[in-house]
This record gives C-alpha cells, structure tokens and sequence, in this order.
C-alpha cells in the first residue's frame, strides 16, 4: 500500500474559529494540523501588542485553541505546526509551555525564528525598493514598525525531525506551513532539489498548502457566486479542508465526514486562484508554482483531485513585508429618514465640509460612501432611481489625517446638528474612534542576509 | 443571424477576490466549457480595465485558465494604497469580485444556450 499524509487544515486567520479543527481531528482521520494565524497585516496588530508588553506580540488565540485542541491531537499523534508566533515565537512558545506544564501536559514545542528583518530595512536605506512602484524605502524609514522575510518550509521540517510535536513559527510563507510535513514525511528534496520530478512534487505540496491555509475558503464558505452559495450546505458546521497527498504530491482534497460546506471543482478551483497574480508564477520560498497545468478532477461526494502542478526553481531572494506608520482616521456613520433622506444626507456631508475648512482642520482628504447603497461597489453600484423616495440613507464620512488630534476631534464636528441639523436623523455613531492607518512595504531580500540566523529550538512542557 | 443577449457575467461565472497590497485580484470561473470560451473571448484585460475604470482607474492584467476553465485577473491601485490605510468599508476588496461579475457582455443567443443547457462540471447534488 503506498503512503499517504493526511493534514488538515488549522486557523485561516488570528480570530478564526477551531471547532472544525476539532472536527478534522475527531472524524478527518488528519496526522497534521497546519494552522495559518497571519495575515499581511497582522503583524501590525501584534506590534501594538507589544508595544504594551513586550511578552506579547504573538497570535494569543494559539493559548485557548491549543487548550481545546491538544488532547484530542495527543491522544492521537497528531502534528500541530502554526506561525502564531508572530513577532515574539518565543514569547508563544514559552506561554504555551506554561499553560501545557500547569495542565500536567507533555510535549515538545519547537520554535522558529529569525525573520524579522525590521534592522536590515532601517540599516541601510539605498536598498530594498517596493515591490509593486519602486520607491526607495528611505522614504518610510522612520516610520516602518516591522519587516518580516518571509521563511520557507526548512525550518519546520527540521523541528518535525528534532521530534517537535507542535512547531510555533513567526512569518513564513503561508503555505510552507503545510508543504513542510509533507518534505518531513516523504522524505523530498528541497533545497537540493534538481530534477523536474522534484520539482514538481514540491509544487503540487505547495499547492496543496495554498488550497488549505486560508480554512473554510477552501471547502465552500465565502464562495462567491450567483444564486450557487445557497446549494451549499450546513455552513453552521462546516468542515475545513484536509488533503491526502500521496509520495509524488498527487493530492485529494476533502473534508471531514458529515460536516458541511462542500469540497467540489469550483469551490477548490475558487480557493486556488484566491491571492494569486500571474498563476504561471506563483512565488513561495521553496518552489515556484505553475498552476496552467493543474488537472482537478472531481470526484463527486467532497472529493477532488489535485495532479499535474508543475514547479521551477525556487527564487533567489525571499520576500518581505514591513508595515509603517501613515497617518490616522476618523468616521462616523450616521442615518437619516425619509422623506428627502438622501438630500439630507448630502446636505449633512456639505456642512461637515464646511466646518473643517472653517476650523481649518488638518487633513488629507473627506472620504463619503453610502453604505446600503455604494460602499461595496463604489461608482459601479448603480443608484436607485428615485432617491429621495428611499426608506433611509446612511453616510459613512472617513477623515484621513496626519495629525492625531485631528482625527481625535472629528467626532465632535456632529453632535450639535442633532438639533441644528436635517431633521429625522438616527443611529450616530464615530464620537470617538480614531483609526491608525499603516501602509505596506512589500519588497525582497537575500537569502544569505537571512537564513544563516534562522533558529530553531526545542522546549519541552 | 442569431439575436444578441446582453448578459452580467454573474449569470455565465462565479468569483472571488483577494488583495495583496495595493492590487486586487480576481479569479474568474465559468460553469463549463460553453461558458469558459464566452469568459476567454470576452473578459480581457482592456474589458476589464474599462469596466472598473469609472471607479478604480488602475491597469489590469489578465490570464486566461483553460484547464481550470478560469481567467485570472490583478487590478492595480485598487485599495488606496493597501488594506490597512483604505478608508473603505471594504477595505481589503472582499466585494469586489462582485463588482465584476456585474460586468455586461453581449453574446449570441444560441451560445447563451449552450451555457445555460451544459451542465456544470463541479459535483452540485
């Protein structure tokens, strides 16, 4: 009988829901549990963390998830590997090793670290230029927070060769996260990896982790479609995706028996192609994916087919993101009713203007959407056509500013037109919310300026 | 000579959004093969480019799938310079995958046939 890798997918974001891990676990028959925790930007979040304690910084869902979670995964010898670890791996690691040791639970947490390059960026400002326009990065120095590169599956296949049970990563590329207990378990070649075979088995791995990070995405939930979302069933109780991936990477992609959502060409192909750019060049640390040759075949009964991904050379350099500091927000929202409710509502934006020319408030621009009517479409969406017959109309008003006491006083331009405004007004909201607002460097660094500090420890509970 | 229909795309394709940055991107999938040839002819880049350009005026690039019978597509400058400085109620461009589907398309009476007659090739029980 050939080998075959059951792995399972974990969180698709900080602040997903576990149950259908458990699920995975409890029915899916997984040997691994890969859990992505990161967005692009949650590390912005994590800074803030620990900017307010330095013991923080990491994915604090990884505490209560693995409480949850982690006898049903022992009882069973079930593998769990998560980037949590954010900006502060340690941190999680040591918080998880507490919680474990005051339940009396054994087990060997790896971590991994060696990704933030927030130093290298503010080092040395000739160099790292934006992906996507060119700019040098002198231009955001002062006020980049982190850098991240980020890893590829090296480190965790090592950890899962130390005899890690659980692996806490900071930024590694997403999918890595699963194709490398597959390199762990078959034994692939990666960095040596030379011939097409090789490289294509890692491609189908890679795929197979994209297909799986982002959770329920790839199993029928946020499938976006005309009147198709509603055939698919029990969303309440969906099942995440779980892969069986043979040795050459051929792969079907399923879920747990008797949960909802549902596993088929479209939601698979949906999820394939979701934050990809060129599909003959999807990037990653370890192998570069050429998704035009993909076979999927559906199987019928949550089961489809994954063959025929074609790999290349891995890229020179690794990717990273850093985020920086770009000013603040401030909104409101606020409703009016019929009659005249959108008049009064243009008429209520109208006076906002008014008020911060005359108080000469600092910003960079007044941004006004409509939500019921064009928040999600913008100019696309078109407008009724008798507009002052609406039922109500709501204004959402966004300042952006530089200056934080700007963004602090916004909310206060509105109270008074409670009763000195357009009549028949409901459902304020905005007094106090000042937003920070960052934007993103994404840019790419040298192998050898990174790698050579990846760390990996092992602790156990 | 067979009438013309004008369709959405939302009536032929399904679709999903992401953003990486500052670009949005769309993954474009038709039903079946009928529908797969009208999105290849009919979705490019310039279509594209023209339909948002009333709202989000960025470049579009486009790459048609025909084993996955899908049309990839990457909008430029499309969320204020990324997620996390977009002053949208949407700000990572989860709706927009909608927005094109509401893009119209004028196509031939029998092979808006054809599309509706194939069945689709995923398992829908």
């Amino acid at each position: 009988m050939t080998k075959t890798v059951r792995i399972g997918s974990g969180l698709g974001f900080y602040g997903d829901a576990w149950e259908p891990v458990a699920t995975s676990i409890t029915r899916g028959g997984v040997q691994y549990v890969a859990s992505d925790h990161l967005a692009e930007l949650t590390l912005a979040i994590l800074q803030k963390d620990r900017q307010r304690d330095p013991a923080l910084g990491y994915a604090r869902d990884l505490l209560p998830m693995l409480a949850q979670l982690w006898p049903l995964m022992h009882e069973r010898g079930v593998k769990f590997v998560c980037n949590a670890g954010g900006l502060n791996p340690r941190g999680a690691a040591e918080a998880l090793r507490v919680a474990f040791a005051t339940r009396g639970w054994r087990a060997n947490i790896a971590v991994v670290t060696g990704d933030d390059v927030l130093g290298l960026l503010q080092a040395d400002a000739a160099e790292f230029p934006h992906l996507f326009n060119g700019r040098a990065v002198s231009e955001v120095r002062e006020r980049l927070v982190f850098a991240n590169a980020y890893l590829g599956a090296r480190p965790i296949v090592d950890a899962l060769r130390a005899g890690a049970d659980v692996v806490i990563t900071g930024r590694v590329a997403d999918a890595a996260l699963f194709l490398a207990p597959l390199v762990h378990e078959f034994g692939w070649k990666l960095e040596d990896a030379a011939s097409a075979t090789d490289w294509n088995r890692l491609a189908q791995g890679l795929c197979v982790g994209h297909l799986l990070e982002c959770s329920g995405q790839g199993s029928g939930g946020n499938f976006g479609s005309l009147g198709a979302w509603q055939a698919i069933p029990d969303l309440a109780h969906i099942g995440y995706p779980i892969a069986e991936v043979e040795e050459d990477g051929t792969a079907i992609i399923t879920k747990a028996p008797g949960s909802g959502g549902r596993v088929n060409f479209d939601t698979v192909r949906q999820q394939l192609l979701y934050e990809v750019h060129d599909p003959h060049a999807y990037l990653s640390p370890d192998v570069v994916l050429d998704m035009s040759t993909l076979a999927l075949t559906d199987l019928g009964e949550d089961r489809v087919r994954l063959a025929g991904a074609s790999g290349r050379p891995r890229p020179e350099r690794l990717k990273v993101v850093g985020g920086f500091h770009d000013g603040f927000k401030a909104e409101v929202t606020w409703g009016f009713s019929w009659p005249d409710a959108w008049a009064k509502a243009q008429a209520a934006v109208a006076i906002v203007k008014t008020q911060l020319a005359d108080k000469r408030v600092p910003h960079d621009e007044l941004f006004v959407e409509y939500p019921g009517l064009n928040s999600a479409h913008g100019a696309l969406a078109p407008l009724p056509q008798k507009l002052d017959e609406l039922n109500e109309v709501w204004v959402r008003m966004v300042m952006r500013t530089q200056h934080k006491a700007a963004a602090d006083g916004f909310g206060r331009l509105f109270p008074w037109m409670g009763l000195s405004g357009p009549a028949y007004t409901c459902g304020f909201h905005g007094l106090h919310n000042t937003g920070e607002l960052l934007g993103i460097w994404p840019t790419l660094v040298e192998r050898e300026r990174v790698e050579p500090a990846v760390r990996i420890e092992v602790i156990a509970s | 000579m067979t009438r013309t229909v004008t369709l959405r795309l939302a009536d032929i394709a399904h679709a999903r959004s992401g953003d990486k940055a500052d670009w949005v991107d769309f993954g474009l999938f038709a039903w079946n093969a009928a529908g797969y040839e009208v999105i290849a002819r009919e979705v490019s880049a310039e279509r594209v480019q023209a339909h948002f350009a009333p709202w989000l005026p960025g470049h579009v690039e486009c790459w048609p799938l025909p084993k996955l019978l899908a049309v990839k597509l990457v909008l430029r400058d499309a969320l204020q310079g990324g997620g996390a400085r977009n002053l949208r109620m949407d700000n990572l461009g989860k709706a927009m995958a909608a927005a094109l589907l509401r893009m119209t398309i004028d196509i031939g009476e029998d092979e808006w046939a054809l599309c509706r007659e194939q069945k689709r090739v995923g398992w829908w029980p």
